[in-house]
């Protein structure tokens, strides 16, 4: 390990400080709602260790307290974090030459909405050991805060363990409330998913929580994409 | 079923999501069509996931509605994930000793 190997790795860790302390709390709001929704602490544990996302994970253990099928599992997964792609094809194109496949296939288990957003602006050219030092200190922060959660859950005073079910909605409303300020198009879209949402749950209630989130969004993605298509460039 | 084979499923199916693109893409892609809806669909997501459950989030629908209210004013201010969130607790907590 040369020195410049090591400094951008300490450089990512101390990068992802703010990471490990938005995750910490956040997911300490899903260690509740997991354990709380049924599943043991060191499942919840192992499932922010093994997926390191917010809206898949709460979406999944809604799917898993339903006795959803394997399928469905599969299929909300699959279209809740599809942005991971594009995400990844974005990061794709500024890797540094000693992003071999070995690295790639490593680092992509830390591709999130956060390290994405730090890693595409924070450095022109990519190197591994920088977003290794995201991942890690987020990672930590992320499963630290689920087991706290999970464990310190049930000793809370039910008043505190109850108001802090909001947490993880209140943080997906910080983000998607500042682009539907700036960009009409997505608050349209915002807008359409939430009528849909709220259409399937109180008349079509034989449709699951996890496909009335995929059919909301997929509505509403299309009509976006029909109605307001993106210019070039506009969504780096 | 059990418990760890839903876990397997959903690290499995969320890891190839993020591995495959990034590892194995060097393309862009043309279509301005799913160009648009992928840049939708994450907005999309979290909203239809937020709305209504948000809501019934705490067991209460009073404080759920304050806390949300809290949210909606401080993210429009741009304030950071963690402060909205923790806000929104806060309020929801609050105002549980008057609901």
């Amino acid at each position: 390990m040369d020195k410049k190997i090591k400094s951008d790795f300490l450089r990512g860790l101390f990068d992802g400080i703010p990471i490990f302390l938005g995750y910490l709390s956040v997911s300490f709001g899903f260690g509740i709602m997991a354990v709380s929704s049924g599943l043991s602490v060191f499942e919840a544990f192992m499932i922010s260790l093994t997926n390191l996302t917010s809206a898949g994970q709460a979406q999944g253990v809604a799917v898993i307290a339903a006795g959803g099928t394997l399928i469905e599992m599969a299929v909300v997964q699959f279209v809740i974090n599809i942005r991971y792609a594009l995400m990844g094809l974005s990061l794709s194109q500024k890797l540094d030459g000693k992003f071999t496949l070995p690295h790639r296939l490593l680092a992509a288990y830390g591709i999130t909405d956060e390290i994405f957003a730090l890693c595409s602006t924070k450095e022109d050219i990519l190197r591994p050991n920088y977003m290794y030092g995201v991942i890690v200190v987020s990672t930590f922060g992320w499963a630290l805060g689920t087991f706290l959660g999970g464990a310190a859950g049930t000793l809370l005073p039910a008043n505190v363990t109850s108001a802090l079910g909001i947490v993880l909605y209140g943080m997906f409303i910080a983000i998607i409330v500042p682009p539907s300020r700036k960009q009409k198009s997505v608050l349209f879209v915002v807008g359409v998913a939430a009528l849909f949402s709220v259409i399937c749950k109180y008349l079509l209630p034989f449709i699951s929580g996890g496909f009335a989130v995929i059919i909301s969004a997929i509505i509403a993605a299309v009509f976006g994409a029909l109605i307001f298509p993106q210019k070039d460039g506009e969504n780096e | 079923m059990s418990i760890a084979i839903y876990i397997a499923v959903m690290a499995v199916v969320t890891y190839l999501i993020r591995a495959l693109p990034f590892a194995f893409f060097r393309k862009k892609i043309k279509s301005k069509f799913i160009k648009s809806f992928l840049y939708y669909v994450p907005y999309a997501v979290l909203s239809a996931m937020t709305i209504p459950a948000i809501f019934y989030s705490t067991g209460n629908i009073y404080t759920s509605l304050a806390g949300t209210a809290t949210a909606l004013v401080l993210a429009y201010f741009n304030l950071p994930l963690i402060v909205v969130s923790l806000a929104a607790a806060l309020t929801a907590f609050l105002t549980g000793f008057i609901f």
